[in-house]
């Protein structure tokens, strides 16, 4: 017998007919283009009633009083409540993880009972048969406020003379993280130049397309609650809602259906939406609640408000001997629930300097409070700060001592032979490919050639720049993220796949879709390790009554932890199926392989039995089986990362810009990533989000601003005065590959959903600094409006 | 409280009649009494773009028109695009390049895209850009969806000749 | 006791009446007077009462008026109905014929969806400071043509544009007609304005119009928008009447313009940048329409 490939035992790559590395356009995108998704602003229960909340104007008052009796008798109106009323039903919760040291906050309800602390904290919901007539009853709600000092610029927080948000906590300091390694100060001393500069983040928010929503349906006769919402981690919303409103979490289904968008806006908990949960109980009728577009400007989470002086020591061959920073963030009045608003300044901390050699590096961070609304972790957490600040400070380093910014990395970045090594943060990297990837980025942009059309253009007065980015990022996280700090936030996801009626395949996971291909990645893997074909796996997520239990989709490790679950779920149904036919075919299972949705000969290929008589057999004529038989069509695999506590990944980015030093308008040329995220599933949907996650980037870089008053109003809470990059102004998006899979799956795949918001920014402020280089120009802040680039020329 | 008005017109070729509240707009209406949920609601003052319908023929902001405005009129709605087979071609294409993650700008985005290629049947990428500049992308940062117009542009053309 | 006065986004009650007939039209503005709002194309008034902005109490739609629509040209003039949609702007053989600025505006306003539905007469009544039509109204020495129960009033346009969202129209008027002096010779025409992204309000515009014999400009009128809280026409560019054009006195114009200035200063831009944007734009006008080469 002649074997002419090895079956048992293949990688997920090897195996005839893989989809694995493959682009098939996604299952089911047929109901999203014509209009029939079903999202959650589109369901209709009966009796489904509608909630508007009434916000606070100010950002920091107490609550004297709330008065809703003209309200209540507001046509269509069935019950206003305050915050007293629904502590009753629902209790507070305070956002810390014991692993962050020192983090402190304060008890946050879901309605606000005495005191607002952010203009757009609810105060009072008022429920109504339309949300209309719900907006038109809030109107005439009366709230006594006594108006409190608004504490609101960041800078000040730590002042003695500034007001203290919650003095039960002493402070406003949230949380300080301390670090250093290797010999930080020699290091400087014995650098040939050091810069420093102040890095100023704009906050920002997600803005995704379809607000967030929630449709909460309390089943009183089961004394059970469904929670429709587009959430990213459904388990987690369980385990959270069970816990506050008093009931198991056998109490509580999640339900995520199509969503409109999240990168890490809808993974949060919020107290709207917990008061919506909580508002079904007391009602005992289904309640939907959509934020409007103001609404969300004003409370989905923010991101990225940061400060930051950085430091960096360089010889004058271009060693990178230190990095230094001290980073300041304000956020909101309270650490968000549960994954806390000091994960991306402690990110930012362990990431600074990730891609180089350099062993010397200090930092500081402080995280303060602020009465400005709630900031959490937003698609990349921390990477975009990490990365300019880091990126920016080598930039600053190459001009100051004349060396070209490719030949700098190219010197300091850490070898692709370097491996298993760690950062001077203690991260550990199991397989990176910096070097390469560099190599990969200047022969795919042209880059001499682009400097030399930089230099023609410059004896014109056109100044165009090139900037570059390269950086780590972080995926897969293990329980080292959040589960070690007391968070039931599950690092480990599930897969159980069966063979149905006609032996085509179900597959249920636990991570779930936003539209990066969860669905798509699952068949495809599922397809592969069993042998059928990809339209007759069929996948089911986004429901905790009907996956197994998981972590969901965030921090890029839908591929990396669902894939690899799926991927030995489907191995081990593979082989309870072949042990079927070999007992059918007298055969044995070794003998045996599936391809093309039948059982083959592993030898020559031929066809012995379609899956379709063999699911037959097994639930239809048992009784043909032999004796004793009892065949398993469904196996259940879960996976969680145990070697690694993070799966990093790396990457570069360059931009190539035109900047009108007359205007201060920049116009984005063109955009290159060269992103190593392993084994790739599915290269057009890796792509695909790479693209996305850049101009999320890009509009960090050039318009999002949150732009707060000293009152801590929001002033531009609307996208007319928000401004999100539209399609006119975007470049076009080269990506290419290197690929170093990881061995600690079976499957290979590391995260890639984050990477392109990770440098896109760092990449154009480079680019802006390279095109002003001749006016010794140096701007460090993002957005890169007209205004900031005219100031820094002096124009204006 | 104002008095419910009486309309008539017609959706995706059926006739329609209704008592409405003239606050209501037309993407409420199509979303809340017709239960035609393809058009999107993500921002309500007219920037974002996912609302987009057709009236009479030509694409419009369906928050920025009330219900009562549409009393005679004939509007079309992404379901109506789909069932016909109009934008089959630009939906495979769509479909083979990626040009939508969660969907939810995607039927607005069908249709200001359909739109174009009406009016302009060969059009640049700058001239695609311009023309899709006001409907708002989150997930795919446009680059997809500006090669899923080109293609179909092209292909649109070779079936012509 | 502060009544909780927050942003929502479902637009308040109010009454609804299409009007029948101009005349209709002007008796229900005269009755409700502050509390009646008109709706032409809704682009501007369903936003703001989106987001409660506007509270009227009875919202006229005047769509059904057939009389204030069209584009005709009547000896010396282009009229255009108050109606007009912006769209039809860009698709008149009349307008790119006679009033090319316009068509090139209009190309600026929005977006396609936008433009097929607001209409000419909305955008002037509205005299949002940074729109387009409003200061091609100015350059172009239009005349607005206002109805009241009393008779026609005829404005001009350098006198219609108050302020912020302010005009010459009172309570009970309705605006029905643009007019536009046609057949006064060539002329050049420069269109300009910066915005952060395609679609967006400028933040700050010119349109300029002039007649200009080798390099000496005999007419110049340049208007610019989104800079003030109406269309201000320059009065530094008649310093380039009959002299001829140099870069040095159209810096120096662009300079007096920028002292004429008191620019508005928002989230988009400072007033220093408002100031610098119109001065940029003066000159690059300046430097077109005397037929120079415009660095754009």
């Amino acid at each position: 017998m002649t074997t002419t490939k090895k079956t048992e035992g293949l990688s997920a790559s090897d195996r005839p007919n893989s989809y694995i590395g493959k682009t098939v356009p996604r299952p089911n995108l047929d109901r999203l283009m014509q209009g029939r998704g079903a999202y959650v602003s589109d369901i209709e229960l009966p009796r489904m009633a509608h909630v508007a909340f009434l916000r606070s104007p100010h950002a920091h008052a107490r609550i004297r009083s709330i008065d809703g009796s003209a309200a209540r008798q507001m046509p269509g109106v069935i019950a206003v409540v305050d915050g007293n009323e629904l502590s009753a039903t629902i209790t507070p919760w305070i956002g810390v993880l014991s692993h962050l040291k020192g983090l402190k906050s304060a008890p946050q309800h879901a309605i606000a009972p005495d005191r607002a602390c952010w203009q757009g904290e609810a105060v009072a919901a008022i429920v109504a048969t339309s949300r209309a007539l719900a907006e038109d009853a809030s109107e005439v709600v009366l709230v006594d406020y006594e108006v409190l000092d608004a504490v609101t610029d960041m800078r000040a927080a730590l002042d003695p003379k500034t007001p203290i948000i919650h003095p039960s906590l002493g402070d406003n300091l949230a949380f300080e993280r301390l670090y250093s390694a290797g010999e930080v100060d020699q290091a400087f001393a014995a650098s040939d130049e050091v810069v420093e500069a102040e890095f100023v983040f704009g906050r920002h928010t997600g803005v995704t397309l379809e607000p967030r929503a929630v449709v909460a349906d309390w089943n009183s006769a089961d004394a059970r609650l469904t929670i429709y919402q587009g959430t990213q981690a459904p388990h987690m919303v369980q385990n959270i809602a069970a816990h506050h409103l008093g009931l198991s979490e056998q109490q509580v289904r999640v339900v995520c259906k199509d969503v409109g968008g999240s990168f890490g806006i809808k993974v949060h908990i919020y107290a709207d939406e917990m008061a919506t949960y909580a508002l079904s109980k007391l009602l005992r009728r289904p309640i939907r609640f959509v934020a409007d577009r103001v609404e969300s400007f004003n409370t989905d989470i923010h991101a990225r408000d940061h400060r930051c002086i950085g430091r960096v020591g360089v010889a004058r061959d271009g060693t990178i001997r230190a990095f230094e920073i001290d980073d300041l963030t304000g956020i909101g009045p309270y650490s968000m629930y549960p994954r806390t608003s000091a994960i991306e300044a402690n990110q930012v901390v362990n990431l600074v300097g990730g891609p180089y050699m350099t062993k010397s590096y200090r930092a500081r961070t402080r995280v303060v409070f602020q009465n400005k609304n709630v900031m959490c972790q937003y698609r990349a957490v921390g990477h975009p700060i990490a990365c300019a600040i880091t990126e920016g400070l080598v930039d600053l380093a190459a001009a100051r001592i004349g060396m070209d910014p490719i030949e700098i990395r190219r010197r300091n970045l850490i070898a692709d032979d370097a491996y298993p090594c760690g950062s001077p943060t203690g991260l550990r990297f199991e397989k990176l490919s910096h070097q390469a990837s560099l190599a990969k980025l200047v022969e795919m942009m042209g880059y001499d050639e682009l400097r030399a059309e930089q230099v023609a253009l410059r004896k014109k007065n056109i100044h165009r720049g090139i900037g570059i980015a390269s950086f780590i990022e972080v995926t897969n996280p293990s329980a080292a993220f959040y589960g070690v700090g007391g968070a039931r936030i599950s690092s480990q996801d599930g897969v159980a796949v069966r063979l149905d009626g006609q032996g085509a395949v179900i597959c249920q996971t636990s991570i779930t879709e936003q539209g990066q291909g969860s669905e798509a990645i699952t068949a495809q893997i599922v397809a592969t390790a069993l042998g059928v074909s990809l339209e007759r796996v069929r996948v089911i997520l986004g429901d905790t009554d009907n996956t197994p239990y998981g972590g969901g989709t965030w921090a890029s490790r839908g591929a990396g932890i669902g894939g690899e679950a799926a991927l030995q779920a489907a191995k081990a149904l593979r082989s309870n199926i072949l042990e079927v036919a070999a007992a059918i075919l007298q055969s044995a299972p070794d003998e045996l392989d599936i391809a093309n949705d039948a059982v083959v000969n592993a030898s020559d290929r031929a066809t012995r039995m379609e899956l379709r008589e063999l699911a037959r057999i097994v639930y239809f004529r048992p009784d043909t089986l032999p004796p004793g038989m009892q065949p398993e069509l469904m196996a259940t695999r879960h996976y969680v990362p145990r070697e690694f506590p993070f799966a990093f990944t790396n990457g570069i980015q360059a931009s190539w810009l035109e900047v009108d030093t007359e205007t201060g308008f920049i116009k984005l040329l063109k955009h290159w990533v060269v992103e190593d995220c392993g084994t790739m599933i599915n290269p057009q949907l890796v792509d695909e989000q790479i693209r996305g996650g850049v101009v999320q980037g890009l509009g960090a870089a050039l318009f999002e601003k949150c732009i707060y008053d000293e009152r801590g109003q929001l002033t531009n809470a609307n996208m007319a005065d928000y401004l999100v990059p539209m399609s006119g102004e975007m470049p076009d998006i080269d990506v290419g590959h290197v690929v170093s899979p990881t061995l600690e799956s079976e499957l290979g795949a590391k995260g890639a959903g984050e990477a392109g918001t990770a440098g896109a920014a760092a990449a154009v402020i480079n680019a802006v600094n390279d095109a002003l280089r001749p006016s010794g120009t140096i701007i460090t802040e993002i957005p890169l409006t007209p205004d900031v680039i005219l100031r820094a020329l002096g124009r204006i | 409280m104002t008095a419910p008005v009486a309309i008539a017109l017609e959706v995706n070729g059926e006739r329609v009649e209704a008592n409405v509240l003239p606050r209501l707009n037309l993407a409420d209406f199509l979303r809340e009494h017709l239960q035609l949920t393809g058009t999107h609601v993500g921002c309500e003052h007219g920037v974002c773009g996912a609302c987009t319908v057709r009236i009479n023929g030509e694409i419009v902001r369906a928050c920025l028109v009330l219900a009562v405005q549409a009393s005679g009129q004939s509007v079309q709605t992404i379901e109506e695009l789909s069932d016909s087979g109009e934008i089959a071609d630009l939906q495979v294409a769509f479909r083979e390049r990626n040009a939508l993650q969660c969907g939810y700008c995607t039927p607005a985005m069908l249709m200001a895209a359909q739109d174009l290629l009406r009016r302009q049947p060969e059009p640049s990428r700058e001239q695609i850009r311009e023309h899709l500049s006001g409907n708002y992308c989150r997930c795919t940062g446009y680059q997809a969806i500006v090669d899923a117009v080109e293609a179909t542009a092209r292909a649109r053309k070779a079936r012509a000749q | 006791m502060v009544s909780g006065k927050v942003a929502h986004m479902k637009a308040p009650p109010f009454a609804y009446a299409r009007a029948t007939s101009v005349d209709h039209a002007l008796d229900m503005l005269s009755m409700h007077g502050e509390g009646a709002k008109l709706l032409s194309g809704g682009q501007s008034l369903l936003p703001a009462m989106n987001l409660r902005l506007m509270s009227p109490d009875i919202v006229i739609d005047i769509g059904d008026l057939t009389g204030l629509r069209g584009i005709s040209i009547q000896s010396d003039v282009i009229r255009i109905g108050a109606l007009t949609r912006h769209v039809e702007l860009l698709e008149s053989p009349e307008i790119a014929r006679l009033a090319p600025l316009l068509a090139e505006a209009a190309r600026h306003i929005a977006h396609p969806a936008i433009r097929n539905r607001g209409t000419i007469g909305g955008s002037l009544a509205h005299a949002d400071p940074a729109a387009e039509l409003p200061a091609c109204m100015v350059v172009l020495d239009a005349t607005i043509v206002v109805r009241a129960r009393g008779g026609e009033r005829r404005i001009a346009a350098t006198d219609f544009f108050q302020g912020i969202f302010a005009t010459a129209l009172s309570a009970d008027e309705l605006l029905v007609a643009v007019e536009l002096p046609i057949g006064r010779g060539p002329a050049t025409y420069f269109f300009h304005e910066f915005a952060r992204r395609h679609g967006d309000y400028a933040l700050a515009g010119v349109a300029a119009r002039a007649t200009s014999d080798a390099q000496v400009l005999s007419e110049v009128r340049m208007a610019f928008f989104g800079i003030a809280d109406k269309p201000i026409l320059a009065k530094a560019a008649t310093s380039l009447i009959n002299v001829r054009g140099t870069p040095e006195r159209i810096f120096d114009a662009a300079e007096a313009f920028g002292r004429e200035l008191d620019p508005s200063e928002d989230q988009q831009a400072s007033a220093d940048l408002r100031r610098h944007l119109a001065k940029v734009l003066f000159r690059r006008c300046a430097e077109t329409l005397l037929g120079f080469e415009p660095v754009l």
